[in-house]
């Protein structure tokens, strides 16, 4: 039973460039409705930039992005985007405002409700990541775990059909990834369909369903965790992991 | 002691400086005031539509921006007032019957101002982080509602200590505007100075406007140090350990 109104979000054949940077070559992903896909693989290898294509911060010269088997591409982006939540490495919090309005701007703006039930909907998703009691500080004065997961709550409050992580992880300090890798599995296991573009090789063989590994803006190899962490058929990967294990 | 009484006489003449006073009081300060204030909201405007289309993905907006900041910030101040004061008070002389320059000053000191808040406003809206852009759009906003909410506010907090500067240096500009010939009612803290200089021949009624914009200016530069130390520090608030990390991190292992 999922605790989302999941979709889900298939990328065929997307090509991109920057210039003659030839970055996504070709690139395919399946996400089924619920479950978790990482990413992994080499920095430069193109899985951040394959997330922004896909929720289309970035607009693909080839290929198609579907959700819920429909392709979105001649869709209005920004209403693409209301329907993906992503959460970046930096937080990317507005530090100009409280946590709470982090959160409620977008309800009020782009929900159209009103500013008392936003805050409402707001102090709700905080509960849920367990930081109601930060509702009205700054997000300077949180530390990097709690601004990470206020940007998981803000994302969430969106409530979006896929999210997005992209190295979210990656800028914390050691002992504060285990509270976000937490919340990010209880997502997965509530039934959220995510892509989580990860250097966590624990969290990619623990909890996620689907593996794939980039490099180079190629996909070289993917498939269910146990087979990439414990039988990996390309030497790129077999060096890859021998690098990062 | 001769050379040490001239000096007195020319610069702290009590009673000259006494005559001027009131009447920069009267007339003097609130021009001064006036022409400062609504040019620096009429540049301020104008700044932040520069800066706007400075940034903008349209390269004529960029051109058009570029071309009239370099001019405006390119031009010594009196030679601005005087070209379009003189250049431009006939035509509204003409098409409004008016035939005061204040408003050609206004608008030469608003004119100049914009080219620097613009220059201002659009290094501050640069240096906001690009994942603020990213995250807004993430959420499903449009790139101008983006800029709009979340960019240019941080832009502007930035620069504020910046703009407060500008503003001290329109108070100070606004004393060129005497070139225009201004009406008597008009006349501010700077020409009223020069005025009685010229009637009594001596120079105390210069130090005591000089003491008028003083008292203007140095107020707005402990604020603008103020500010710049609040926004380095912030508000004083207390920071604790993530409660994950207590649980976790170097508290457990003590």
């Amino acid at each position: 039973m999922s605790e989302f109104a999941s979709g889900t979000l298939t990328a065929k054949n997307i090509h991109l460039s920057f210039g003659s940077n030839h970055v996504l070559r070709g690139i395919d992903l399946h996400v089924e409705k619920g479950t978790t896909a990482s990413v992994i693989g080499p920095s430069g290898s193109g899985k951040s930039t394959l997330l922004r294509v896909m929720n289309r911060l970035i607009e693909p010269d080839q290929g198609d992005i579907l959700l819920d088997g429909r392709s979105v591409l001649k869709d209005n982006p920004d209403e693409l985007r209301r329907r993906i939540g992503m959460v970046f490495q930096q937080f990317n919090l507005f530090p100009h405002k409280t946590v709470a309005e982090n959160i409620s701007l977008a309800l009020r703006k782009l929900r159209g409700m009103s500013k008392e039930q936003a805050r409402d909907e707001a102090l709700a998703q905080l509960d849920l990541v367990g930081l109601k009691h930060k509702a009205d500080s700054r997000p300077a004065n949180l530390s990097g775990g709690q601004q990470q997961r206020v940007a998981i709550a803000r994302a969430l409050a969106m409530k979006p059909e896929v999210m997005f992580f992209d190295e979210a992880t990656s800028a914390l300090d050691p002992e504060l990834v285990k509270g976000v890798l937490a919340l990010m599995t209880d997502l997965a296991q509530g039934g959220m369909t995510m892509v989580v573009v990860t250097h966590e090789m624990g969290f990619s063989r623990n909890v996620s369903d689907i593996v794939t590994f980039m490099d180079a803006g190629v996909v070289v190899e993917s498939g269910p965790p146990e087979q990439l962490f414990t039988n990996p058929q390309t030497e790129r990967l077999q060096g890859f992991l021998s690098d990062v294990l | 002691m001769d050379i040490l009484n001239q000096l007195a006489n020319t610069f702290f003449d009590w009673k000259a400086m006494g005559e001027v006073i009131p009447k920069m009081f009267a007339v003097g300060l609130p021009n001064t005031i006036v022409l400062a204030v609504v040019s620096g909201v009429i540049g301020t405007a104008l700044g932040m539509l520069l800066a706007l289309m400075g940034i903008s993905r349209n390269a004529a907006a960029r051109w058009v921006a570029r071309i009239y900041t370099d001019i405006l910030r390119g031009l010594p101040p009196v030679l601005t007032i005087l070209v379009i004061g003189f250049g431009f008070g006939p035509i509204i002389r003409e098409l409004t019957g008016s035939t005061s320059p204040y408003p050609m000053a206004i608008a030469a000191l608003s004119l100049m101002s914009g080219a620097y808040i613009g220059e201002i406003f659009r290094s501050g809206i640069q240096s906001v982080d690009k994942g603020q852009l990213e995250a807004t759009r993430a959420l499903g906003f449009s790139y101008g509602s983006s800029m709009r909410l979340v960019v240019v506010p941080q832009g502007i907090r930035r620069v504020l200590p910046a703009l407060v500067n500008q503003f001290i240096a329109l108070i100070k500009e606004s004393s060129l505007v005497f070139m225009l010939g201004l009406l008597a009612t008009e006349r501010e803290i700077f020409q009223i100075g020069k005025d009685a200089a010229a009637n009594s021949g001596n120079l105390s009624p210069y130090v005591a406007a000089a003491i008028f914009y003083l008292a203007l200016t140095i107020p707005l530069t402990h604020f603008v140090n103020f500010i710049d130390a609040r926004m380095r520090a912030g508000r004083p608030e207390k920071k604790e350990p993530d409660e994950a990390a207590a649980l976790v991190g170097k508290g457990a292992q003590a």
